[in-house]
């Protein structure tokens, strides 16, 4: 008989390789920021120190929206496909395989987009002297889309253009972090005080790991219903 | 451990429309039943409401004793159409997982294999199966994760007459070792079973 403990380890195994499938994994991430790159120079101008001015902000943006991208098959295809009827029926609590496949959607998009963030933002100007803060926002900020990101998608399973409004109803909730985690960054370039944004940033995410598993549950079972 | 399965008066609305009502079962260790009616008539939602995946409007569905959400986190199987298998993971892939997730082991999903002769398709893509080895695949978890209950949504239709009397063998032993068996069909089960059939 497995325990939950290794029936979790097999779901974030299997969740990650999934989310690396659709839409995740290094390429995508590195291409997503290669993009962002390429073309805001194009589109603001190339002076570098304009560049460097709006650089970690725009890496940081960036990372909110590429989180945005495979988020709304989180759980469609599972829904589509029978497995979160499968999923359901276990002495797991469906919170944690909500917090499982959250954890899975990190691993295979948020973590490679946020080590890919402090190359970008480096590329377009930013101080070197930036990169671990911008490392660190992006793997925590990137934490805390992927769980407020988990909301949307479960509550609009089954909807039709479910892509929508898993977008509509995560943007407001990725206001916050997006505030937090840009203000610690250009508080540091401002050489100010950076450390309460970060903490509030750090603060969100554990918010969103602690109770979007248990909205994000509520949701599927509502729609399996 | 599910001794026994009771439905009694019980009701189903999907979508607005009353799909049945009034309808009761009793189900003993080693006992199955074949759950008849009309496309539409509410077989599948009879199933997932006994899966504890569709609300009951009324009547109780009962497991012998044991609390309802206890049985349905391990003691019941659901086999349907909709059988949750990635098509781009491999056969083995998928059924060591949902062995693990249903409280089997690795050991035990190979045992399954070899049971319904899939050990030559474990490296092959879920993709590239034809829908009767898929259908197997999806039955392999019965016996990789045994539990008592099994709840099979037409689990005949994509399999040849050999396995069709191979499976009949399976459901044979499951119900010899005390286990239960509701299942929705449109061909008769080739076990001996009691009939519910559901009016549209």
């Amino acid at each position: 008989m497995s325990r939950p403990r290794s029936r979790l380890g097999a779901l974030l195994a299997r969740e990650t390789v999934l989310a690396w499938g659709r839409g995740g994994g290094p390429l995508v991430s590195v291409g997503f920021y290669a993009g962002v790159a390429t073309l805001l120079p194009l589109a603001i101008g190339p002076e570098p120190s304009r560049l460097a001015a709006i650089a970690p902000g725009a890496a940081w943006v960036a990372l909110a929206l590429a989180s945005l991208l495979s988020l709304d098959r989180l759980f469609e295809r599972d829904f589509e496909d029978g497995a979160l009827d499968h999923l359901t029926l276990s002495p797991v609590p469906l919170e944690l395989t909500c917090a499982a496949k959250c954890a899975g959607q990190w691993l295979a998009t948020g973590a490679p987009l946020a080590l890919a963030a402090p190359v970008a933002a480096i590329g377009l100007g930013a101080p070197l002297s930036l990169a671990p803060l911008i490392l660190a926002c992006a793997l925590i900020g990137g934490l805390a889309f992927a769980f407020t990101g988990g909301i949307g998608a479960a509550l609009s399973l089954g909807a039709r253009r479910g892509g929508l409004l898993t977008a509509v109803i995560v943007l407001p909730l990725f206001v916050p972090p997006v505030i937090f985690g840009g203000g610690a960054l250009a508080a540091f370039a401002g050489g100010l005080p950076w450390a309460s944004g970060f903490a509030l940033l750090c603060a969100y995410a554990a918010a969103a790991v602690a109770l979007g598993p248990l909205a994000m549950a509520a949701a599927c079972r509502n729609a399996l219903s | 451990m599910i001794a026994a399965l009771e439905l009694s008066r019980v009701s189903v609305r999907r979508g607005g429309r009353k799909l049945f009502s009034g309808l009761s079962l009793s189900l003993a260790a080693g006992e199955a039943c074949a759950l008849t009616g009309a496309n539409g008539a509410g077989k599948t939602s009879l199933l997932r409401a006994v899966a504890g995946l569709v609300p009951v409007e009324e009547g109780e569905i009962g497991f012998g004793g044991v609390e309802a959400g206890e049985a349905r986190a391990g003691g019941l199987h659901l086999v349907g159409h909709a059988d949750g298998l990635k098509p781009a993971r491999t056969v083995r892939e998928e059924l060591e997982f949902w062995s693990v997730w249903s409280g089997g082991t690795a050991a035990s999903a190979g045992e399954a294999a070899r049971s319904l002769e899939l050990d030559p398709l474990l490296d092959l893509e879920v993709r590239r199966l034809s829908a009767g080895q898929r259908r197997r695949l999806a039955l392999a978890r019965l016996l990789a994760a045994p539990r008592p209950l099994w709840l099979l949504d037409e689990p005949l239709s994509p399999l040849d007459a050999r396995w069709r009397l191979g499976f009949g063998e399976m459901m044979r032993a499951h119900l010899a070792g005390g286990g239960l068996i509701l299942a929705a069909v449109h061909d008769p089960l080739p076990i001996a079973a009691k009939t519910l059939e559901i009016a549209s």
